[in-house]
């Protein structure tokens, strides 16, 4: 294994989890609601994920389980800021901590356990090629997923009647109102999409990234995500690559601290945060785009006049 | 009003509607009955409970009592998506537009079917080009002006198809000749069935136009006449419940200061949809009343902007207020100078709807009036004062004291937000559409004031789309069209057909005649 592609795999899987959770909020942020409980919701995926596969043995069941976890914990903060009309940050933040919580005490007896993880898929021929092979060909599933979701979210939300119904929703709720859409239901259903990508990132932690759990094991990769969110101006593609822009950095500070060269490893740490801000504000310097995609209702309630 | 026939002519009944918001009854056993191909007027003062109807019909609001059926058939009509099912229509005046989005988009989102672009954008330019409406399917509709929103929503309705089209003052933007065409329009909808239930504040037009008027006030139907019968007096007697004030203007002598001069004022479009102004020269003097009249998005708010100073103009001898040059100046400059500014949209811009009235005065005088404001802190019983004596002067109807702006309603709103400049007596008065959507007692209040305001000795710029308000109130007249002011015609040298011909872009040719400006 090269020097490269060892950079590359890890530059990947640094990035996926940060990609996942993202898009699932753009979604919902485009809808306009403001979660910020990404990181319980991506925690709780992490240690279900991790429960499920350590008690079946199965890494899909895990994958399931992180989801299922990352859904129930969007559908409590949606019934509580949706139907509830709750204020949106206050229980965002509340859910991050509840999540934080919870899932120390769900994951106190597998803590230190050897974890199952989810196996990188085999395309004989191609998997096998030099550097293209392991990096474009040998990942796991959720990598591809990540990919996927984020090209299916692009499509969604600019050429479909479903996508325009929810950018109307978070442009003017009011308006979606009096035209006849459901604006409460379709946030509802954005919330939860959103709680499925942050259950899949928090998964893909726990059973791929590093295959076993650590109590706060998300690390603040949910608020990095809510950021590139707003920095990418709710643009899908530029979520992406702000997403690799970060994992890239990341880990290359890890390999320049590796080499030991003499810059102090704060510094070298705050690298990825201070590049991808810089980058992403570069981005959002071209106001036409900001003022399109910026959802005027966000962190708004909405209760539908009777 | 208690009519229950189940007339199988019919296409709409509406016995007995009751809507109860709270306490407050906003329609109080309304009925109303709309028969194919006819033009049905419905009118009343703001707050009259003529938008609560139409949005019980459209299923926005669900009635508290009463029936509604369709072709002679008791439905219970749950949302508009259920509404635009059975064929009803809407043009609304607020509240259904996607700033964020194109103006495909915003049509799309009422259309049933598939999203197709490239399909509806070609059916947009389409049907926008037979009824003289204008519209490019990819401009975003936060870039465009109120007039070109208004004409989004028509198109939007027509491509529907619908058996009842109801508009809720459909022409307070157009042109005369594009209020023309729309008529054309409406008359061969009707003629080929279907039912137009309009809602309008111009009694003049309904006379014209509709074959049966149900006059609204305070929620309760206070008549069913045939328009063409009445007068607009009589008509607006039926509305408001006593004779509507006519507003006075005397003849004026000349000769008088100018206190607003603009000279070959050239700036570029803001962002890919704004307008371009282009060699703009212009003169207001003392005692006068000027206005601009233009349909809407051809530079008027670009202008306003530039005069108001929250665009500068990159020489300083672009604008002059009061003869000083301030074209690099700020707002707060150009009010020190004397001028005050009104601008068109009443909540955001003019007024912060989450303030108190109290508040909101001190928004546009924390500058120019001292005394609101010592060493950096606010003097609310001064700032309460103020409002209270504006709101009296102006007849601001309020439910409480001293309100949050929100609770006002527009023509309200409107009176306050002129009233809050004229109270500090400014010597140079610039407004912008002062009475779009605003009903016919509060428009004539305001129109008054503005002339008063030139006879006691401001210079007064009234920029509007409202031909008869501005054969109302001014003594010369300009009309903008792409970004270019025509020069300014005696108000009784010109008609309103001339300054239709400007408005199309003709001065440009020189099909126009009239004398140029002094």
């Amino acid at each position: 294994m090269s020097a490269l592609e060892a950079v590359l795999l890890t530059v990947i899987t640094a990035s996926t989890p940060l990609l996942l959770a993202a898009i699932g909020e753009l979604v919902t942020e485009r809808s306009g609601v403001l979660n910020l409980g990404v990181e319980g919701m991506m925690v709780m995926g992490a240690v279900a994920g991790f429960a499920a596969a350590y008690t079946t043995g199965s890494a899909a069941l895990g994958v399931v389980a992180a989801v299922g976890a990352g859904i129930a914990m969007s559908l409590l903060f949606a019934f509580l800021t949706q139907t509830l009309v709750t204020n949106q940050v206050a229980t965002g933040l509340a859910l991050t901590l509840f999540g934080l919580g919870l899932s120390g005490l769900i994951g106190e007896g597998f803590t230190g356990l050897p974890g199952v993880k989810l196996t990188p898929i085999h395309v004989p021929g191609l998997s096998d090629l030099p550097l293209l092979g392991p990096v474009l060909f040998g990942q796991d599933l959720l990598v591809y997923a990540s990919l996927a979701l984020t090209a299916l979210v692009a499509w969604v939300l600019s050429r479909t009647r479903l996508g325009l119904v929810i950018r109307a929703t978070g442009g003017n709720h009011h308006s979606a109102h009096a035209l006849g859409y459901r604006v409460i239901a379709v946030r509802y259903g954005c919330i939860a999409f959103g709680g499925l990508c942050s259950g899949l990132a928090g998964g893909y932690l726990s059973l791929a990234y590093t295959p076993l759990w650590i109590e706060n094991m998300s690390a603040g990769r949910g608020w990095i995500a809510l950021a590139l969110v707003v920095f990418s101006t709710w643009a899908p593609r530029r979520v992406a690559v702000g997403a690799y822009l970060f994992g890239t950095v990341w880990i290359m500070g890890l390999y320049v601290q590796g080499i030991g060269i003499g810059i102090p490893s704060q510094l070298l740490s705050s690298l990825p945060y201070l590049v991808t801000i810089a980058a992403l504000v570069v981005i959002s310097g071209n106001r036409l785009l900001t003022k399109v995609n910026t959802p005027a209702c966000i962190g708004q309630t909405f209760v539908p006049d009777r | 009003m208690s009519e229950t026939s189940t007339d199988p002519g019919y296409l709409l009944e509406a016995i007995g509607i009751v809507k109860r918001f709270g306490d407050f009854t906003a329609n109080d056993e309304v009925s109303l009955s709309l028969r194919p191909g006819t033009i049905h007027a419905l009118l009343g003062e703001n707050g009259a409970g003529k938008s609560t109807l139409v949005k019980v019909i459209y299923g926005a609001l669900q009635p508290s009592g009463g029936e509604l059926r369709w072709r002679g058939r008791p439905v219970s009509v749950a949302n508009p998506a259920a509404a635009r099912r059975l064929g009803i229509g809407m043009v609304f005046q607020h509240f259904s537009l996607f700033d964020a989005l194109t103006v495909a988009e915003n049509i799309a989102l009422a259309l049933p079917g598939a999203f197709d672009r490239e399909a509806l954008a070609a059916r947009i330019v389409e049907v926008s080009q037979e009824y003289g409406l204008p519209l490019a399917p990819d401009a975003l509709v936060a870039d465009l002006s109120v007039g070109e929103r208004q004409r989004i929503e028509i198109v939007r309705c027509l491509l529907q198809e619908p058996r009842l089209l109801i508009m809720d003052e459909p022409t307070a933007v157009l042109t005369p000749q594009e209020a023309d065409q729309l008529f054309v329009t409406l008359r061969r909808l009707a003629g080929e069935g279907c039912a137009v239930l309009y809602i309008s504040h111009r009694l003049e037009e309904v006379k014209r136009l509709c074959h049966h008027a149900t006059i609204l006030r305070h929620g309760r139907v206070t008549a069913n006449v045939d328009p063409t019968q009445e007068t607009a007096a009589s008509l607006a007697r039926l509305m408001v419940g006593a004779d509507v004030h006519e507003v006075r203007t005397e003849a004026r002598e000349s000769e008088d200061a100018v206190m607003l001069a603009v000279s070959d004022l050239t700036l570029p479009a803001e962002g890919p949809f704004g307008v371009r102004l282009h060699d703009i020269s212009l003169e207001v003097r003392t005692g006068e009343v000027v206005a601009i009249a233009g349909v809407a998005g051809n530079g008027q708010t670009e202008l306003f902007d530039a005069l108001s100073g929250e665009r500068l103009a990159p020489a300083e001898a672009s604008v002059a207020l009061a003869g000083m040059p301030c074209g690099g100046q700020g707002i707060t400059a150009r009010r020190r100078l004397g001028a005050a500014f009104v601008p068109e949209e009443r909540l955001g811009h003019s007024a912060l709807p989450s303030l108190e009235l109290s508040d909101n005065v001190l928004l546009t005088r924390h500058a120019s009036d001292a005394e609101m404001v010592h060493a950096g802190f606010v003097d609310r019983p001064r700032t309460r004062e103020v409002s209270e004596r504006v709101v009296r002067a102006f007849d601001v109807r309020t439910s409480h004291p001293n309100p949050q702006a929100s609770a006002l309603s527009g023509g309200n709103l409107q009176k306050f937000v002129l009233g809050r400049e004229l109270d500090r007596s400014p010597r140079i008065v610039v407004i912008n559409q002062p009475t779009w959507g605003v009903d016919a007692g509060a428009a004539a209040l305001i129109r008054q004031a503005l002339i008063d305001m030139a006879r006691a000795g401001a210079a007064v710029l009234v920029i509007s789309q409202d031909l008869d308000e501005i054969f109302e109130i001014a003594d010369r007249i300009a009309v903008i069209s792409r970004g270019e002011l025509s020069g300014t015609h005696a108000a009784n040298s010109i008609d309103r057909e001339g300054i239709g011909l400007l408005m199309a872009g003709a001065h440009e040719t020189g099909a126009a005649s009239g004398e140029r400006a002094p």
